[in-house]
């Protein structure tokens, strides 16, 4: 196994023309970005999912309570964590597949700086008390513009490189990213249309009210969870795969397939949040029906995916990276088998306001998200600063600390949620209900802290891959130091 | 031709519309990709965009992030 080695004095010159060929220094920013949100915003989820399991944790300070603190995880580890990485990972791979440069530096430094202000403002606003109240989409109003001009500019920045590509197809990869950029500019901008209370005031009042609002917003948070958080990851995953196995996609047919039929099923499957509410009942109908179909592209991308792999499972032995982007692409196929299934009415009804819904979200995002941008970060950085990874050993020990702790974490979450479901609909012999809610809260101790435990473990691997991209970066900067102190130092002694 | 737009405008036909017009461009596109063998040849072709670099073909006795199979 390859340790430690920093052989980027004698890089070779392919590589430093690619450093000007291409804007690596943009896509080194949002990847260190992504790392310190991770470690961030993995760590207030510890932080509150041991708040549940240990109340006292709250401290009585206001600002990290579960009610404020909740939005600062979800917003740091999906577009703090998630977001970085995607930024980093769309402006790597459309330079590299378009072959060409990345179009406008400035612009490009503009999204880093405009997305981490954003979330930043975000975090604190949240800590004082500053919210929308809406689930995934908290920011208040004057934060929404910020990231409103950040979007387009990114749009901009991504499409005027894919017209100066110098490869005639545009690759599949780019085309989930695109896909990703347009969903989430629409789902921004239709989920925050507001009225300001006032120009100086952080509160707004939602264009619509009532059921229509509650399917806008579910429209919106279901799609981001389509859009971001999935088609996007799979751009990461058609890429980061192929590179890391050496082989190509199993069938760039089936991609074609996967992409058209998950983007158009993705956009009608939101009214499945609402599932017995005031709804109508044909809305949450075709929302379920949609969401089985979304089965068939789901486990078409994951079995594309997988058998990139066909006729070289050895490198699962020997690769801890790809056993990161396998394992992502098993988690997705399980998670996108689970959600279809929550989405039917029956189950949705034992599922739904339980912790059966928390489990389900954590398998896709720390499941699938994070385990395919682990992977993809791995890869990256090492090619981005020319050197080594640091230590393979330690990608192992995340590897494992990930596994354990994500399967911890669902299991734990199978259990309160199903036996929480049981309890609150159990009824006795004259139809009273047979648990009070006290002792429904009671049963979850147990299993909260298990989840804790899980979350914990998960929280160690990222800080173990924060160490180790921090170490192969520090030996990435030396040996480039070095390097161009013996230019100089060559260049002296011919003069 | 009148009656036509009427149906259109109906709201209740819009399922039923928005069926005809979805699966028919799904089928549509499963028939461009499936139809022509020549055009298949080429999509598959795109398979390879990601390993057509400098990178990849540098590799493996410069690629910086060396594994077990890498070396073997």
């Amino acid at each position: 196994m390859s340790q430690a080695a920093t052989t980027a004095g004698a890089a070779p010159a392919a590589s430093v023309a690619s450093t000007e060929q291409y804007n690596y220094a943009i896509v080194k920013k949002f990847a260190i970005a992504a790392v310190l949100w991770g470690v961030f915003g993995m760590g207030a989820g510890v932080w509150i999912a041991s708040q549940l399991a240990w109340p006292f944790l709250n401290f009585d300070i206001a600002q990290i309570t579960f009610g404020r603190f909740r939005p600062v995880h979800t917003t740091a580890v999906i577009f703090g964590f998630g977001g970085n990485a995607l930024f980093a990972t769309s402006y790597y791979v459309v330079q590299r597949t378009c072959h060409t440069r990345l179009w406008n530096d400035s612009l490009a430094t503009f999204t880093f700086y405009g997305w981490n202000l954003a979330l930043i403002l975000g975090v604190i606003s949240y800590m004082a008390g500053i919210t929308q109240g809406r689930e995934y989409a908290e920011f208040n109003w004057q934060i929404d513009l910020i990231i409103l001009v950040t979007w387009v500019v990114y749009f901009l920045v991504f499409t005027m490189t894919l017209l100066r590509r110098n490869q005639p197809h545009i690759y599949v990869a780019n085309w989930f990213f695109m896909s990703f950029i347009l969903a989430t500019a629409l789902l921004h901008i239709f989920n925050n249309i507001e009225v300001p209370v006032g120009l100086f005031h952080p509160d707004s009042y939602p264009m619509f009210s009532g059921v229509q609002d509650a399917m806008r917003q579910w429209w919106y948070g279901h799609n981001a969870v389509g859009f971001f958080l999935t088609a996007a990851f799979l751009g990461m995953m058609y890429y980061f795969v192929p590179k890391q196995a050496g082989r190509p996609i199993y069938s760039y047919k089936l991609s074609i397939i996967h992409f058209w039929a998950l983007i158009f099923l993705y956009m009608w499957v939101g009214a499945h949040h609402l599932h017995w509410t005031a709804l109508p009942d044909w809305v949450s109908t075709l929302a379920a029906t949609f969401s089985i179909l979304l089965l068939l592209p789901s486990w078409g991308g994951m079995i594309n995916g997988i058998m990139t792999l066909s006729g070289a499972w050895d490198k699962l032995r020997t690769d801890p990276i790809m056993l990161f982007l396998i394992t992502a692409l098993a988690f997705y196929g399980m998670s996108t088998f689970e959600g279809p299934m929550m989405s039917l009415k029956s189950v949705n009804a034992l599922s739904h306001y339980t912790d059966w819904t928390v489990g389900h979200v954590h398998s896709g995002a720390l499941g699938w998200v994070a385990m395919i941008t682990f992977g993809s970060l791995y890869h990256l950085i090492p090619r981005l600063w020319n050197v080594n990874l640091f230590s393979l050993k330690l990608v192992y020990v995340h590897f494992f600390l990930a596994t354990v702790g994500i399967v911890l974490y669902i299991t734990a979450m199978w259990v309160a949620g199903i036996g929480q479901g049981l309890m609150l609909r159990a009824f006795d012999q004259y139809g009273n209900l047979a648990y009070t809610f006290t002792e429904s809260v009671v049963f979850l101790h147990q299993p909260y802290v298990v989840r804790a435990i899980g979350g914990g473990l998960f929280l160690t691997g990222m800080v173990i891959m924060a160490f180790n991209i921090f170490m192969t970066v520090r030996s990435g900067i030396k040996a480039e130091a070095r390097a161009r102190r013996e230019a100089i130092e060559a260049e002296a002694r011919t003069a | 031709m009148m009656s036509f737009w009427e149906w259109i405008q109906d709201m209740g036909n819009s399922k039923t519309l928005a069926l005809i017009l979805f699966m028919s461009t799904f089928i549509g596109v499963v028939i461009y990709l499936f139809a022509s063998p020549r055009r298949s040849r080429k999509f598959e072709s795109y398979r390879y965009i990601p390993l057509d670099d400098e990178d990849s073909r540098r590799e493996p006795t410069s690629r910086r992030d060396k594994t077990e199979s890498d070396e073997q």
